[in-house]
């Protein structure tokens, strides 16, 4: 197919410049209740209250109950193209993310991003979507049967699923780079983005009797570089799926990081990972702290120690602490920035914003965590856990601590905490839910998005690098995307106003 | 190095800290105190009334 999604050439694979930093977040919610209780059945239930709601169009006067802004959104929620891909709920929304069951989980997994910031916001309209379908699901349901959705990443029974970031990474990158460039970062960073949790849940970890942990995380991961994301979990996932041209990208899939309820925790934790990335391919590895001698130990240790004293020897024979790595790896970016703008992460203004919030983040888990409680998950859910227990004079393993913690995570509206610790907000409820309903204007999520809200009943499926049309007559016409950069609005919105049917939009494609 | 030697190097290495700058950190403190207390009082309103069995009841299978 022709028009705006031709590969380009590649503009000069070897360039030291960096490539736009599209990126995104995908979430398995944690799910209880449902009919019999069993979760794939609850996970399918939440996947098609949202889609079916909209198509159905049935029950408008439930809008009555809501507020405005998600009546707008009920208003518009006629997109939903079906992916043939597993028997279970699947389906495509018209912000371009993708909303389906995965194992025993309902997934939001966002529309390619052009920005941290924008990821923040897509990645906020997925904890709306899950919210929205929640209620909508229990509308429904018997109430002994209502859903309840938690944006966590364990049980605090061993069971742990997962929060995954992704990035487009140019693929002449070494590797082994990556390795050495992200190892120290992704043991390190949770002492700003981990989302905290009472006790421990794994073998080694509970011999630590920690009575809090920084991150959800950590003590799963069990090797430095690996494929798996269930077992023996890896702190580099070396899944090589580009969803593009695998000649020229690489999407790097990050699964050690917490779901973050704090909006300004995920803008740093995407900002952070994706400027430093950008400083590898532009500059190298150097200026990147050595490796810690074993980071599977290290990333265990600095989570079961929320005074952040804890130090491990690296490959120098240095001993640094979280701490040490992550104020290096800020100068690693400051520097990036400094010398080329920051302009495949984001605009000047927003690198700035970035930086600086993760350098007050990382200064104020040191100087005084009550200054950044209102941004860092772990303090914020450490200030309530501590408050409530000296209150009430409880045992650190006491049954309300735990719920507690599940409760910071809970999305329903008047059982959640998260939403009563006085986190600060990036997006209003207006930002966040317009990006339930249009797909950000700058990859190729805005041409399925557009695609989807369109011509929903002419998608016969729809997946991260295509578009397939049945418009009835003559074989199926896959519309291929295998460069995130392009059907961006800049180069396809005018083919959307010149074109109000989907036939007519393949002709203009295929002309 | 302890919390307590990094807080004492952070002193030494900030000697012209006004004394305005404490007087202000105090009052903050007290306001987050109270903000505390609060916030403890609408969690008691919000928490599952059978945390124990709330806790012990979310079991997930493993994702990813």
């Amino acid at each position: 197919m022709a028009g705006p999604f031709n590969t380009s050439a590649p503009a000069n694979t070897c360039s030291p410049v960096a490539i736009a930093k599209i990126l995104g977040i995908e979430t398995e919610f944690g799910i209880a209740g449902g009919p019999d209780q069993d979760p794939i059945t609850a996970s399918s239930i939440i996947v098609n209250a949202y889609a079916q709601r909209g198509v159905t169009h049935i029950n408008w006067d439930f809008e009555g109950e809501t507020p405005n802004v998600d009546a707008r959104g009920l208003a518009d929620l006629t997109a939903f193209a079906p992916v043939v891909e597993t028997q279970l709920a699947n389906t495509v929304l018209a912000n371009g993310a993708r909303l389906y069951v995965d194992h025993a989980h309902p997934e939001y997994s966002s529309p390619e991003c052009r920005s941290p910031l924008e990821a923040t916001r897509f990645d906020s309209a997925g904890e709306a979507v899950m919210r929205q379908a929640q209620r909508v699901a229990n509308g429904s349901l018997d109430p002994a049967n209502a859903i309840t959705l938690y944006k966590n990443n364990s049980d605090g029974k061993g069971n742990s699923y997962g929060c995954h970031e992704n990035y487009l990474v140019e693929r002449s990158v070494d590797f082994t780079d990556i390795v050495r460039a992200l190892v120290p970062h992704f043991i390190s960073r949770q002492i700003i983005v981990g989302a905290g949790k009472v006790g421990a849940e794994t073998d080694h970890s509970r011999a630590i009797r920690p009575d809090f942990q920084i991150s959800q995380r950590a003590e799963f991961f069990e090797e430095v570089v690996g494929l798996e994301t269930t077992l023996k979990r890896p702190i580099i996932n070396t899944r090589d799926e580009p969803h593009g041209d695998a000649e020229r990208f690489r999407r790097l899939h990050v699964i050690i990081g917490d779901a973050n309820m704090s909006q300004y925790a995920t803008a740093v934790k995407l900002g952070a990972t994706a400027l430093l990335l950008a400083a590898l391919e532009d500059q190298g590895l150097r200026g990147f702290p050595v490796m810690p001698r074993d980071p599977v130990r290290a990333v265990r240790a600095f989570a079961t120690d929320p005074s952040l004293s804890t130090t491990v020897e690296c490959e120098d024979g240095r001993s640094l602490s979280a701490w040490d790595l992550q104020d290096q790896l800020w100068h690693v970016a400051e520097r990036y920035v400094t010398a080329s703008g920051g302009g495949a992460v984001a605009g000047a203004d927003e690198v700035g914003f970035l930086l600086t919030q993760w350098r007050e983040l990382l200064d104020g888990v040191r100087d005084d965590p009550m200054t950044v409680a209102d941004r860092v998950d772990w303090v914020a859910k450490r200030r309530i856990v501590d408050g409530y227990r000296e209150r009430y004079t409880l045992a650190p393993d006491d049954a309300r601590l735990h719920a507690i913690d599940l409760q910071y995570h809970d999305l329903r509206p008047d059982r959640s905490l998260a939403a009563r610790v006085g986190l600060r907000q990036l997006f209003d409820a207006t930002a966040i839910a317009e990006a339930m309903l249009e797909p950000p204007p700058s990859t190729r999520a805005y041409f399925r998005g557009q695609c989807v809200k369109r011509f929903p009943d002419q998608i016969a499926a729809a997946n991260w690098d295509s578009v397939v049309f049945d418009v009835g007559d003559g074989p199926l016409q896959r519309v291929p995307m295998p460069d995130p950069l392009r059907g961006t609005a800049s180069l396809t919105a005018h083919l959307f106003e010149a074109n109000s049917t989907a036939i007519d939009l393949l002709a203009a494609l295929g002309g | 190095m302890s919390e307590q030697e990094r807080i004492q190097k952070q002193r030494v290495s900030r000697p012209t800290e006004s004394v305005a700058d404490v007087s202000v950190d105090t009052t903050k403190g007290e306001q987050l105190k109270a903000d505390l207390d609060d916030l403890l009082d609408e969690i008691d309103e919000v928490l599952e009334e059978n945390a124990e069995e709330f806790v012990r009841n979310y079991v997930q299978k493993g994702g990813e």
